[in-house]
């Protein structure tokens, strides 16, 4: 009788490159990810997550490149001999067998001791104990989800692939799977690679995030620091939203760049960014920039940018959004938190946004329509 | 294909009381064609199945009555090509479901991606229904024939004795059935294969299963609506067959099916009671077969 495999493992791509007849839908990716992580592959639909997922899974074959999983090579080996499995995004249960056989069935593959009652534990991890002998086409879409997962984790695969499985489900059902999925992962303590295209399920679940745009990876990291570094225009909008500017360097002093704007000078530290010669962009998130009635005293600590009119209110709940129209520079978009004591403003008004210098980023690129 | 849909999706819903008059309407040609075509002549054949030889003595002349003799007497003399026509519809099923399933398979999943070819394919199995059924028989007769060049050339190589032949043998007999028969087969499984959702296939192939598994436990519980109407298409024809056997075809007298002897009862020997008692004997024994066969394989796995 076979046993589990005893934890996660490391999953390396090299080089991978996947070309479909009329397209490539993956450049040149190099991807690696520690054992044990719950690493987050982010990106729209056409990026080639999904097509990196099948690679890995070894339901799709590589154009260029290696697949290795725990260190070993496995680009050419078929999908029943790989360490992995997928929860796919349709959940792909077997409708002629009941849900307990269904999670059972990798068990049976491979041979492993006492399948029904592994399956049984599995399906009580997620809560589905009660329902073991129905058949798929009784349980609702998100029983449905959980079932596909415990069918994947009750394996215990060295790697755990989610092909965005919580897409199908309503918010609230969502919010509780993503807290049970981070919960059964950290207590399993498998490698999970998770395809998503919503940034908040991402950033919010993952160790490690990957941005993926156009078949390449954009830029990696920990979620808090994409969120406060993003490298270009596409994760600075993908993720989260943005202010952006652009223009010709101006000023260059020993740890700060500056560009003028329409008469307005906005300046990034040079440590922060990406980009220090000729034409750039520099960004802001929309809560790190507030707004005032008067214009506010010329300071080396923020960037001061206006006057401008408040063009549209949003109440949102736990914040404000104001969109703030500056003549030449374009919208502007910032939240200010609703903590009771906001001033209180009218569409119309006059008004001067602000934002500290430390809190702009510099980009490695231009936002798309600003290239030369 | 009245076996294809039993998985479970006949609901009726409540249909307002108005529209039954309308539903009834619709219904009516197909009731009456029914009663005309298939209850009277059924119950006719049923009538004449027990009628006596005419007190008169007049050849090929009876009289109503209830005797049963001509039951025994088919049953005891025509046991042999009882069991041979279920015999060789067995052999022939079993054939054509071999043939069958992979070319099924794949026009109904390899080519999806090719639609326009997938059409073409599916047209080419079809294609034989548009020359006579006899005339293809009588063509592999010409091929099967003792002088042909088929056999000439297998005998040069020697896959073939010399005083060895086909023609008027069970094999060949069984190969003309099976040949017949095929497209029946291919049909109904297609119509599955072609729906089979493949995401299966792939899940089943990342829970570890073996090609041989994933066929095993996925492909095959999940196209077996189409065998089992594929196999009934099959088998119920191909035992009340009477040309493939027949010897102005590709049988012989050793090689006699029911419907020769019926024929034979009927047309020839004017013995229209043991001719109709051999009909009910076998229309009996097929539902029998029938009834056993989809309870085995349908209720299990499939609903």
């Amino acid at each position: 009788m076979k046993e589990f495999v005893p934890a996660g493992a490391d999953l390396e791509l090299r080089g991978i490159r996947k070309e479909f007849p009329g397209f490539t839908a993956i450049e040149d990716l190099d991807l690696h990810i520690p054992a044990g992580e719950f690493f987050a592959l982010l990106g729209p639909s056409g990026c080639g997550k999904t097509t990196t997922l099948r690679i890995i899974a070894g339901l799709e074959e590589p154009t260029r490149g290696q697949v290795l999983i725990g260190g070993q090579d496995v680009t050419y080996t078929k999908p029943h001999e790989r360490p992995v499995n997928t929860v796919f995004q349709s959940y792909a249960l077997f409708p002629h067998m009941t849900i307990l056989e269904n999670v059972a069935f990798g068990l049976r593959q491979r041979k492993i001791a006492d399948p029904l009652g592994k399956a049984r534990d599995a399906l009580n991890l997620v809560e589905l104990g009660y329902a073991a002998e129905r058949r798929p086409q009784q349980l609702s879409g998100g029983q449905q989800q959980r079932v596909a997962l415990a069918r994947a984790l009750v394996n215990r695969p060295s790697l755990l692939l989610l092909d965005e499985p919580l897409g199908a489900l309503d918010l609230k059902l969502r919010r509780q799977m993503q807290i049970e999925l981070k919960a059964i992962q950290m207590e399993v303590g498998l490698t999970f690679l998770h395809v998503t295209h919503d940034q908040e399920e991402a950033m919010d679940m993952a160790d490690t995030v990957a941005v993926m745009n156009k078949g390449r990876i954009e830029q990696m990291g920990a979620p808090e620091a994409l969120y406060e570094r993003p490298k270009t225009a596409f994760v600075a909008k993908f993720l989260g939203q943005s202010n952006i500017f652009v223009g010709e360097i101006a000023e260059q002093s020993a740890n700060s760049l500056s560009i003028n704007v329409a008469g307005n000078k906005i300046s990034v530290p040079t440590a922060r960014a990406e980009k220090t010669s000729g034409k750039i962009a520099i960004g802001v998130r929309p809560e790190k920039a507030e707004f005032h009635r008067e214009q506010p005293a010329a300071s080396a600590e923020r960037n001061i940018l206006g006057p401008g009119t408040i063009k549209d209110i949003r109440f949102t709940g736990v914040s404000n959004q104001y969109l703030i129209e500056i003549p030449n520079i374009g919208d502007i978009i910032v939240f200010a938190q609703n903590v009771g004591i906001s001033p209180v403003i009218e569409l119309g008004e006059k008004v001067w946004v602000s934002f500290k210098i430390e809190h702009a980023f510099g980009l490695a690129d231009l936002p798309a329509g600003d290239e030369d | 294909m009245a076996f294809a849909g039993f998985s479970g999706t006949a609901k009726v819903q409540g249909a307002p009381a108005k529209s039954s008059r309308i539903v009834l309407a619709l219904l009516l040609p197909g009731m009456l064609y029914l009663a005309m075509f298939f209850m009277i002549p059924l119950v006719s054949l049923l009538i004449t199945s027990l009628e006596t030889p005419a007190a008169s003595g007049a050849y090929g002349a009876y009289d109503y009555a209830l005797d049963f003799s001509s039951y025994q007497r088919v049953v005891t003399s025509y046991f042999p090509q009882i069991m041979r026509s279920f015999g060789y519809a067995f052999l022939a099923t079993v054939f054509a479901l071999v043939i069958a399933y992979p070319l099924a398979y794949f026009i109904g999943v390899r080519l999806r991606s090719r639609p326009l070819i997938q059409k073409l394919t599916l047209t080419l199995v079809t294609a034989p229904f548009f020359i006579s059924f006899l005339l293809r028989t009588i063509a592999w007769k010409q091929i099967l024939s003792d002088d042909s060049p088929t056999l000439n050339f297998l005998r040069s190589i020697h896959l073939l004795a010399p005083d060895q032949y086909f023609l008027g043998t069970p094999f060949a007999v069984v190969w003309g059935l099976t040949y017949n028969f095929i497209p029946f087969m291919v049909l109904p499984l297609y119509g599955v294969l072609e729906r089979l959702d493949l995401r299966l296939i792939e899940a089943a192939g990342d829970l570890y299963a073996s090609p041989v598994s994933v066929f095993r436990r996925i492909t095959l519980p999940l196209t077996m609506p189409g065998i089992i109407s594929g196999t009934l298409l099959t088998f119920i024809p191909i035992t009340g067959d009477y040309v493939n056997a027949s010897r102005d075809f590709l049988g012989s007298s050793s090689t006699s099916m029911i419907g020769n002897m019926v024929e034979a009862d009927f047309l020839q020997n004017s013995d229209y009671p043991a001719a109709s008692a051999l009909s009910a004997v076998l229309m009996a024994v097929i539902l029998l077969i029938v009834v056993f066969y989809v309870k085995r394989t349908g209720t299990e796995d499939l609903l």
